[in-house]
């Protein structure tokens, strides 16, 4: 089986897929993406299944080489990549090959980029997953020196397939719908949520992100001392001090703090890409027109297929055009001005 | 009683909550009625999990909507629930309650009314069963304690308490698993492990199993913390 070296790394590299459903009832959140999306995107580009296990980057990529020519894609935040001194671009198909260096660096927009290579990083499942799970001591963050097994690329010919992208990083409105404890806050606690700017504090991780905004701190009357639930991803918690969080993929399983409503899936990964500052409003919708926002997995993937397209390179981007052969025969050299 | 409520929770599952309010009645009925949607086998039900008064079902959206599985539910609902006759186990679990395991002993036992030393043999004597796993990996929540001990979580967020610290509040104990902040009161230590991730076994607990506390000294708990095994000293015995 071939292998992709890490050479070098920043803090936040975990290898991470869809995640492990069917654990809440033992307290084990499905964990996976921070930006589940992203690794949609990542299969349609490279036409694998979507949960393929791929490396999730927070902030920051790091040098990568594979002993075996492959196909990869960087999805989900923009990173700052090259390959032999040229510039990757974000959701395009490229060939990484045997030996040569490919790097990632930091985040131009977004939080959570996804570097994924055509074989799917294949290293041990546990419990039906390869995602690392950091809150649950399942698998660790990622280091210079580790060497992942890949599966074996069968094409390794990259027809530069391009996905054009939905901006999902800058924040904007949030599509939220009620939960079980939205009742549990007085109207007038609601409306104040919903006409409030909220930023995107400095705090945030795989588990939940913190909102900061100016104004009165939003009313938990008798919210400290409620039952504890269950929690999905995307539910926006009150905590004690009136501070939102909004939980992602790592997110506890069950939570004391009142929840004032959750943002549907089809906006989560706004929330999981906003960099600090970022800002948001939350509009409440019906819960019928939530559900009509739930696409299956299935339907996803077609969807993002269909919309991949065959990318026509532009001149400039090509580093080393001087040694394309771009007619037969000779050109007056002057010919590519003004492209 | 009241009604159970039927509540959305995400786009891709509902919430039966049995009570607004912890009781062992309404606790009771979440667990028997968790057992009961998962052997029901209604068509797009991806996943069942119970928390301390509630029951989440989740479903396929693709395979199934909403409005099938309320009505499904609400039929499971309307019939009696089976006995549980679930094989019970008791876990004796050593804990210590000294001033460099407990920080917030004095502060817990004040809002609820008694000294450190009621407060220690309150929750020595207290019969408590695990009423639901969850928060984190294998994480009990340990019911029910005195009614005095009916005590707010904290505004402000703890971070870092170290793992096997026994936390309270509204009438429970926690034994903590997760590396999270909580708004608990760390009342006492222990030197058992939840979750075991390398285990065959990774959960220690099933909702059910019975729990008895047992204080042991500082010096004894520093010693099971630094050579004692996951099991931290505690004793498992298997009930009739």
């Amino acid at each position: 089986m071939p292998n992709l070296s890490i050479i070098d790394a920043g803090p936040g590299l975990t290898v991470q897929d869809l995640g492990r459903p069917g654990w809440k009832a033992c307290g084990l959140s499905t964990g996976g993406a921070a930006d589940r999306l992203a690794l949609f995107e990542a299969a349609a580009l490279l036409g694998t299944s979507a949960d393929a296990a791929v490396i999730e980057m927070m902030g920051y990529g790091g040098n990568f080489r594979a002993d075996d020519d492959t196909r990869f894609v960087v999805t989900g935040a923009e990173m700052a990549a090259s390959l032999g001194g040229e510039a990757v671009l974000p959701n395009t198909v490229y060939v990484l090959p045997a030996g040569e260096m490919l790097t990632i660096r930091g985040a131009k927009k977004g939080v959570y980029g996804y570097l994924a290579v055509a074989g799917g990083i294949q290293t041990e499942p546990v419990m039906d997953s390869r995602a690392t799970h950091l809150t649950a001591a399942i698998g660790r963050r990622l280091q210079g020196g580790d060497v992942l097994p890949i599966g074996a690329d069968q094409s390794k010919v990259a027809p530069f397939t391009h996905l054009q992208t939905e901006d999902r990083f800058s924040g904007g409105v949030i599509r939220v719908m009620a939960g079980p404890q939205t009742d549990f806050f007085a109207r007038a606690t609601i409306e104040q949520f919903a006409n409030t700017d909220f930023l995107r504090s400095q705090r945030g991780n795989r588990q939940g992100v913190r909102l900061s905004y100016e104004g009165d701190a939003f009313a938990v009357d008798g919210g400290l001392n409620l039952v504890s639930d269950l929690i999905v991803p995307g539910d926006i918690q009150i905590a004690g001090s009136g501070v939102p969080y909004i939980l992602l993929a790592e997110c506890q399983t069950i939570g004391g703090y009142p929840r004032i409503g959750s943002v549907i899936p089809e906006d989560l990964p706004r929330i999981a890409q906003a960099t600090t500052g970022t800002h948001f409003r939350f509009r409440f919708i019906d819960i019928a027109d939530a559900d009509a926002t739930a696409i299956s997995d299935t339907v996803l993937l077609r969807r993002l297929s269909a919309a991949c397209k065959p990318r026509i390179r532009d001149p400039h981007d090509i580093a080393d055009l001087a040694s394309y052969q771009l007619i037969s025969g000779t050109t007056a050299g002057d010919d590519l001005e003004g492209v | 009683m009241d009604e159970p409520e039927i509540l959305p929770s995400g786009t891709d599952g509902i919430l039966v909550r049995f009570a607004r309010r912890l009781s062992d009645d309404a606790n009771a009925q979440a667990l028997a009625f968790k057992d009961r949607v998962a052997a029901a086998g209604v068509e797009g039900v991806t996943e069942v999990a119970s928390s301390l008064v509630s029951v989440r079902v989740g479903f396929d959206p693709e395979r199934t909507t909403r409005e099938k599985i309320t009505s499904s539910v609400r039929s499971l609902l309307s019939e009696k629930s089976p006995l549980d006759t679930a094989e019970k186990r008791l876990w004796r679990i050593p804990v210590a309650f000294g001033p460099d395991h407990a920080p917030q002993l004095a502060e817990a036992a004040e809002l609820a009314g008694v000294s450190s030393d009621v407060a220690i043999r309150e929750i020595c004597d207290a019969r408590l069963r695990v009423i639901a796993i969850g928060f984190a990996p294998g994480q009990p929540y340990l019911g029910m304690l005195p009614e005095h001990w009916n005590i707010a979580r904290q505004t402000e967020l703890t971070e870092g308490l170290p793992r096997g610290a026994l936390i309270t509040a509204v009438q429970q104990l926690i034994l903590w698993a997760a590396d999270a902040p909580t708004g608990w009161r760390h009342i006492g230590q222990t030197a058992f492990e939840v979750y075991r991730p390398d285990a065959d076994a990774p959960f220690a607990f099933s909702p059910g199993d019975k729990v008895r506390f047992e204080a042991v000294s500082d010096s004894t708990m520093n010693d099971l913390l630094a050579n004692s095994g996951p099991d931290g000293g505690a004793t498992l015995e298997v009930l009739d």
